[in-house]
C-alpha cells in the first residue's frame, strides 16, 4: 500500500484563511439569535474582605433593563450542589461567581446587568453602588511574601534528588548564585472572552456558543454547575481568535450568560471588555533561585533550583519550572524544589509554553552566568553537558536532534563573532550584545477521537470535537485527511468546535497536531481500508484477487500495481449504500513510555543596547527546531515566529503592574500593558532541523505551539548581558533598569 | 459610559454660545480618541456633546509675519505631513509622528491634543482616589505605582505629567494658542496654556470655561537646521514618553545663537525654563555645555520612587537631543 500524495510536508495556505481576512469566519461574539438580550458584569474593586452592600436600585430604573444579578439574588440551584470544577481545574475548590458575598481577589465579578442592549446594560452598571468591608491587608506581592510558601500532596513532586548537590556546590571552585524574578503576564488574545447562551425551557436544554480552547470545557463546566447531563448542553466554538492557554478553563462571562439564559428565558450574550481580560488567568508571578557549579573543564558538577510560583486563596494551580533543570543537561548531582505563594489574586491559568518558559529562563540565564564564570563560551558549555538521555527518568529520547539545532543556528547567526568581553561591541551609541539560549518542550499526546464520512460526490469530512485558536488546525488534519486518502485538499473539510463532535482533548500544551492530527490520521486509514472493502465488492473483476498492500490511494483513485484503476466516486455510487462512514477512537502507544519525547530548540539572539538610555532593541533572532515532522512548514513557521514574538514580549516589555497595596492592576489595557508591536520584531529566522521520530506518535510529529517562546527571554537577558555587562535579574528589561 | 447627547454645531460662535448657556456638563469633541476613552472609564461624565468638525478650523495656511497658523481640527496626521511643517518645523513633525499610532493620528486633532489629559493609571480608574478627577479624594500616584509620574513642578495634590509629544515641540517653538470665549478671543503663549497642579489638579489649562481651541500659531522660526525630538520610552512604537526632549538650536560656527529645549513626561506641562536658555547663548555648544544647561534645567528634580530613574534619564536625553540637533 503506498501513499504518493505529498500534501503534508508541504507549505499550505490555510483553509479558512479567505473567511478570516474577509470577516466572515463568525466568532462568538457575532452569533445574534432572536430576542438577544446583553450582559454587562460589574468587578470588585478590593482584593479582601466582603461586600457589605450593592444596591441596585438604579440601575433596574434605567428603561431596557431586565434583571440586575448579584449574589443577593442568584439562583439558590446554582449554589447548593453545584460543580463549578472543569477539566483543566487544579486542586482547590473553583472560584463561584455570586456565591456569597466574599471577595476573594480584586476584578472578582460581582454583579450583572441585563439590558436590551449593550450600552444600556453598560449604563446602569455604572449605577450600582457597592459597599465593602475590607478585611485585613492584602497579599499580591509574590517577593514579599515568600515566608507563605508551602508544598503539600496536592502539588507534584519535583524529580527526586540525585547525588550529593549541595556538598558537590560546596566543593566546587567555579559557581554561581543567582534569583530571577519575573511579574505576572496575561494572555491577552484578540478576541476578547463572550458567550452567547440561549436555554430551551421546553426541551432543558442549552445551546451556548463560546470562546474556549476546547468545547468539552465549557460543556462539563455548565453540566456541573446546573446539574445536567452533559448531553444536554451543546457548546459551539468554531473560530476563536487566539486563546495562548486562556481558554483552557471556562471563563466567568460563561456562568453568567448561562444562568441568566436560563433565569430570563432569554439568550443572553456577555462579552468581556478589554479590562476584564485581566480579571482572570495569567501566567503567575515567579521568583527563582539556582545554584550552579563545574569542575574546570566546564563539567557541571551540580544543579540546585529552586522555583516559588503564586498560586490563589483557592486553588493550587502548579507548573512544571523546575523540572527541566534536571532533564536538560548531563549532571550527576541535582537538588530541585517547586513551592506556592498563596496571595489575593485569581488562579493562574496555564499560559503559552507554561512553566517551560519559566524555568528555562532561569536555568539558561544561570548556564549563561555560569559560563562566563568558568571562561567558556555559552554554547560550548551547553555541548560539553549534552545529555543523551533523560536525566530525570533515566530513559533514551524518543528522537533529539538538539546538536543540528545547536550547529545550525550558530552557522546562521554568525555566532563565531560573538565578542565574549561584555561592552567590546559598540557602533556609535549602541552597544551591540549576542546571547543564546536552549529550549526545550515536552512532545505530548492525549487520546483523541474522529470520525470520517465519504461521501459518493467525492467529498469527505472529518471531525473531532477540537479547536482552532489560531494554529491552523483546520488546515493542518485537512491535510493529514487529504494525504491518507488520497483526495485533493479541497475535497476535505475538517470540521471542529461542536460539543456534538467526536471527543477531543482541550487545545493546549502543544499537543492537538500529536493527538487529534493521530486520530485522523487513523480514522482516514480505517476509512481507506473501508473504501477497499467496498471496491471489492463493487469491482471483484479488479480487487477480488488483490491484496490492500498492493493498492494505492491516490488523486481520488483506488489503483493496483497494473495500472487498473477505478475512481473512488465510481466506488462508492455502484452500491446503494453510497458513503462510507468509519470513526476512531486513539491513544498514545504503549511502547512510548520507554522514551522521553521532547521538541528542542536553540535561540540565538542579537540585541542593541542605546549605552545612555538603556532602550533596547532585538535585531535579529536565530531560531532552529527540531520538532520531528514538519506537517505544514508555513503555519509551523508562523508558530515560530509567534512564539519569539512572546518572548521578546516576556524578556522586556510585558508586566502586569499591580498596586499591591489594593491588589489592583494598574495596566490593565493595550496602551499600557506593553507587548510587543511590529517595530519591536525585525529579522527573525526560523530553522526546522531534520528529525526522524517513529516513536513519539504515527505522524512523527511534535508540537510547536510554545517551543518558540522557550529560551527567547533568556537569550535576550545573556545578550543584553553581553551588551552592557549588567545582569539583569528580574523581567521585563526596562531601561530604568539598565541606567 | 454615561447617556449623552450630541450636536454638530456650524460655528465657532454657536459652538461657544451653547457651551456657555447650557447648564449642563457640556464638553467639545474633536477625534475622540481621548474624550471616549474617558467616558467609557467614567472618568468623564458629560450629558451633552458639541462636535466641532465641521467648523471652518481645519486649513492650514500662512500667516501675515510668515509664521504658520494650524487650525484646531486639522488631524495630528495632516499636521505632520503638511509640506510646510516637514520643512520648516520638521521638529514638530517628528514629534506627532512619535506620538500613539497612524490610526490615532489620523484622528486626532492639533487642538485635542493640547487638551488631552493625563494617563496616570489612577486618574483613569475610578475606584481609586485621585485629586484631579475627584478634587480632595487624595492622590494615589504620591505613594503608589508612580513609575511614569512628574519628578518637576508636582505638587502633594498631584504628580502627574501632560502626555503629549506635540505639545513637548510646540512649547520648543514658542506656538500661542487662539481661544474664543464668551468674553471675546485671546492669544495665550503656549508655555502660559497648561498649568502646574499646584492645589488645583483638576484643571490641567488656563482655559475659561467653554472657551473654545480655534488655532495654534508658529512663528516663522522654526529651525529646521538644528533640531531633535528624542522620545524615551518603554517600547519602540505606541508608548507614551517616559521622557521626551524637544532640543532646536541655532548655531553660528560653535557659538550657540539660540537654544531651545522642552521636556516632556517629566511635568504636568511641557517643562520649559527661557531664563536658563538666555544663560548659554553665546556659549560654545560642546558636551560639556549640554551637560550644564542640563543640569539646570532639572534642577530641583524630584522622584517619588518608581521614577526616581527620570532624573538621570532626563539628564541623559538633554545632552543626546542636543548633540544630535548640533549634528544636523
Ligand atoms: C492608545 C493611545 C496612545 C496615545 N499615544 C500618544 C502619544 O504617544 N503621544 C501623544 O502625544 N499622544 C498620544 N495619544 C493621545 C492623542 O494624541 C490624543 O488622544 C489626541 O491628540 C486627542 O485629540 P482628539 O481630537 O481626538 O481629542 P478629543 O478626544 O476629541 O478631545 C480631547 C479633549 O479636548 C477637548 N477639545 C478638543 N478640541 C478642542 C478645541 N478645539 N477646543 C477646546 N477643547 C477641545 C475635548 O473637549 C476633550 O476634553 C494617545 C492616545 C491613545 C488613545
Ligand atoms: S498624580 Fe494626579 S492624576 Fe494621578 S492620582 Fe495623583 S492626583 Fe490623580
Amino acid at each position: 500500500m503506498k501513499v504518493l500524495n505529498n500534501i503534508t510536508g508541504v507549505a499550505t495556505t490555510r483553509v479558512d484563511g479567505r473567511k478570516k481576512v474577509t470577516g466572515t469566519a463568525p466568532y462568538t461574539a457575532e452569533f445574534n439569535p432572536a430576542n438577544l438580550v446583553h450582559g454587562y458584569i460589574v468587578n470588585s474593586t478590593i482584593s479582601t474582605g466582603t461586600i457589605t452592600k450593592i444596591d441596585t436600585t438604579k440601575a433596574l430604573d434605567v428603561a431596557g433593563v431586565r434583571e440586575v444579578f448579584t449574589h443577593e439574588n442568584a439562583p439558590l440551584s446554582v449554589k447548593i450542589n453545584a460543580d463549578y470544577s472543569d477539566p483543566m481545574a487544579p486542586p482547590g475548590s473553583p472560584f463561584r461567581p455570586l456565591y456569597n458575598d466574599q471577595i476573594l481577589y480584586n476584578g472578582q465579578p460581582i454583579a450583572m446587568v441585563v439590558a436590551d442592549t449593550f450600552e444600556t446594560a453598560r449604563y446602569a452598571a455604572g449605577l450600582i453602588e457597592v459597599a465593602y468591608n475590607t478585611s485585613g491587608k492584602s497579599t499580591t506581592n509574590i517577593k514579599d511574601n515568600l515566608d507563605r510558601a508551602f508544598t503539600d500532596d496536592d502539588l507534584p513532586d519535583p524529580p527526586k534528588p540525585r547525588g550529593n548537590a549541595k556538598k558537590a556546590y560546596q566543593e566546587s571552585e567555579i559557581k554561581i548564585e543567582a534569583a530571577y524574578l519575573q511579574p505576572r503576564e496575561y494572555h491577552n488574545p484578540m478576541e476578547p472572552f463572550a458567550t452567547v447562551a440561549q436555554w430551551d425551557a421546553d426541551e432543558e436544554r442549552f445551546l451556548i456558543y463560546d470562546k474556549i480552547q476546547g468545547v468539552a470545557s465549557s460543556q462539563g463546566y455548565i453540566a456541573g454547575i446546573f446539574n445536567m447531563e452533559k448531553e444536554k448542553v451543546r457548546v459551539l466554538s468554531e473560530f476563536v481568535g487566539g486563546g495562548f492557554g486562556s481558554g483552557l478553563r471556562p471563563q466567568y462571562q460563561l456562568f453568567f450568560a448561562a444562568m441568566a439564559a436560563k433565569v430570563l428565558n432569554l439568550p443572553v450574550k456577555v462579552v468581556m471588555t478589554r479590562k476584564q481580560m485581566f480579571s482572570f488567568g495569567h501566567r503567575p508571578a515567579c521568583f527563582q533561585e539556582f545554584k550552579l557549579s563545574t569542575d574546570k573543564n566546564g563539567k557541571l558538577t551540580s544543579i540546585q533550583h529552586k522555583a516559588y510560583g503564586e498560586t490563589s486563596q483557592f486553588e493550587k494551580y502548579t507548573e512544571t519550572i523546575v523540572d527541566w533543570s534536571g532533564l536538560m543537561y548531563a549532571c550527576e548531582n541535582v537538588e530541585l524544589n517547586y513551592k506556592l505563594v498563596p496571595l489575593d489574586v485569581y488562579t493562574p491559568n496555564d499560559m503559552r509554553a507554561p512553566g517551560g518558559t519559566t524555568g528555562m529562563y532561569g536555568l539558561e540565564c544561570a548556564m549563561d552566568e555560569l559560563a562566563v564564570k568558568a571562561g567558556i563560551d555559552p554554547l560550548e558549555l551547553r555541548l560539553i553537558n549534552y545529555a543523551e538521555k533523560d536525566q530525570n527518568e533515566g530513559k533514551p529520547f524518543s528522537s533529539k536532534e538538539l546538536k543540528a539545532c545547536y550547529s545550525r543556528a550558530a552557522e546562521k547567526f554568525g555566532w563565531k563573532n560573538r565578542k565574549a568581553e561584555p561592552r567590546s561591541h559598540k557602533e556609535g551609541h549602541t552597544l551591540i550584545g549576542y546571547g543564546m539560549a536552549t529550549g526545550v518542550w515536552e512532545a505530548l499526546q492525549q487520546k483523541a477521537s474522529a470520525k470520517a464520512i465519504f461521501t459518493a460526490e467525492g467529498h469527505l469530512t472529518v471531525s473531532a470535537a477540537t479547536a482552532d485558536i489560531g494554529t491552523g488546525t483546520y488546515t493542518v488534519m485537512a491535510q493529514i485527511a487529504a494525504e491518507t486518502v488520497g483526495l485533493p485538499l479541497e475535497h476535505v473539510t475538517f470540521k471542529l468546535g461542536d460539543s456534538t463532535l467526536p471527543k477531543s482533548p482541550i487545545e493546549g500544551g502543544s499537543w492537538t497536531v500529536s493527538s487529534v492530527g493521530s486520530a485522523v490520521k487513523m480514522v482516514c486509514v480505517s476509512l481507506r481500508e473501508k473504501i477497499y472493502a467496498r471496491a471489492q465488492e463493487t469491482h471483484p473483476e479488479l480487487f477480488a484477487e488483490s491484496m490492500i498492500e498492493d493498492a494505492r490511494f491516490e488523486k481520488g483513485e483506488l489503483s493496483i500495481r497494473d495500472g487498473r484503476a477505478v475512481s473512488f466516486m465510481e466506488i462508492l455510487n455502484a452500491d446503494e449504500r453510497k458513503s462510507i462512514e468509519t470513526s476512531v477512537n486513539s491513544e498514545p502507544a504503549e511502547n512510548r513510555d520507554n522514551y522521553s519525547c521532547y521538541t528542542h530548540s536553540c535561540v540565538m539572539v542579537e540585541v542593541h543596547v542605546d549605552e545612555d538610555l538603556g532602550m533596547i532593541r532585538v535585531p535579529r533572532v536565530v531560531n532552529a527546531i527540531a520538532g520531528g515532522k514538519i506537517i505544514n512548514p508555513k503555519t509551523a513557521e508562523s508558530q515560530i515566529l509567534g512564539g519569539v514574538t512572546w518572548g521578546i514580549g516576556m524578556a522586556i516589555e510585558e508586566e502586569g503592574m499591580m498596586d499591591d497595596r489594593e491588589g489592583r492592576i494598574m495596566n490593565a489595557n493595550l496602551a499600557e500593558y506593553h507587548m510587543p508591536i511590529n517595530a519591536d520584531v525585525q529579522e527573525i529566522d526560523v530553522i526546522f532541523v531534520e528529525e526522524k521520530d517513529e516513536i513519539v506518535n504515527p505522524l512523527g510529529a511534535k508540537g510547536l505551539g510554545e517551543i518558540g517562546m522557550v529560551g527567547t527571554a533568556a537569550a535576550i537577558a545573556n545578550a543584553v548581558y553581553n551588551a552592557t555587562g549588567k545582569r539583569i535579574r528580574e523581567l521585563p528589561i526596562t531601561l530604568d533598569k539598565l541606567l | 459610559m454615561n447617556n449623552f447627547s450630541l450636536t454638530q454645531v456650524d460655528s465657532a460662535e454657536e459652538a461657544v454660545k451653547t457651551a456657555r448657556l447650557s447648564t449642563e456638563n457640556n464638553r467639545y469633541i474633536a477625534g475622540g480618541t481621548n474624550l471616549i476613552d474617558l467616558m467609557k472609564y467614567r472618568v468623564e461624565n458629560p450629558d451633552h456633546l458639541l462636535d466641532i468638525n465641521r467648523l471652518n478650523f481645519s486649513e492650514i495656511s500662512s500667516l501675515p509675519d510668515n509664521g504658520l497658523r494650524l487650525g484646531a481640527t486639522v488631524t495630528n496626521a495632516d499636521t505632520a505631513y503638511h509640506q510646510e511643517v516637514q520643512k520648516n518645523y520638521p521638529l514638530l513633525a517628528k514629534a506627532i509622528l512619535s506620538g500613539a499610532s497612524t490610526q490615532l493620528r489620523n484622528m486626532a486633532t492639533d487642538g485635542g491634543n493640547l487638551m488631552q489629559r493625563t494617563r496616570c493609571y489612577y486618574f483613569y480608574d475610578t475606584a481609586t482616589p485621585c485629586n484631579k478627577r475627584e478634587p480632595g479624594s487624595g492622590c494615589s500616584a504620591l505613594e503608589g505605582f508612580n513609575r511614569i509620574h512628574a519628578i518637576l513642578g508636582a505638587s502633594e495634590k498631584c504628580i502627574a505629567t501632560h502626555p503629549s509629544d506635540m505639545c513637548v515641540a510646540l512649547a520648543a517653538l514658542d506656538a500661542t494658542v487662539q481661544v474664543t470665549g464668551e468674553s471675546g478671543s485671546r492669544s495665550i503663549p503656549i508655555l502660559e496654556f497648561h498649568r502646574l497642579p499646584g492645589d488645583h489638579p483638576e484643571k490641567d489649562t488656563n482655559l475659561e470655561p467653554g472657551e473654545l481651541i480655534t488655532a495654534i500659531d508658529l512663528p516663522e522660526k522654526g529651525f529646521s537646521q538644528h533640531f531633535e525630538y528624542l522620545k524615551v520610552r518603554d517600547r519602540p512604537s505606541y508608548a507614551f514618553a517616559l521622557v521626551s526632549v524637544a532640543a532646536a538650536l541655532e548655531i553660528d560656527g560653535s557659538t550657540i545663537k539660540d537654544i531651545r529645549v522642552s521636556l516632556g513626561g517629566v511635568a504636568h506641562k511641557p517643562w520649559r525654563l527661557p531664563e536658563v536658555e538666555q544663560q548659554f547663548i553665546d556659549q560654545q555648544a560642546t558636551p560639556q555645555t549640554f551637560e550644564a544647561f542640563a543640569e539646570k534645567l532639572i534642577a530641583g528634580a524630584k522622584g517619588y520612587g518608581d521614577n526616581d530613574f527620570k532624573i538621570k534619564l532626563a539628564k541623559k536625553s538633554i545632552v543626546r537631543a542636543l548633540l544630535t540637533a548640533l549634528e544636523k
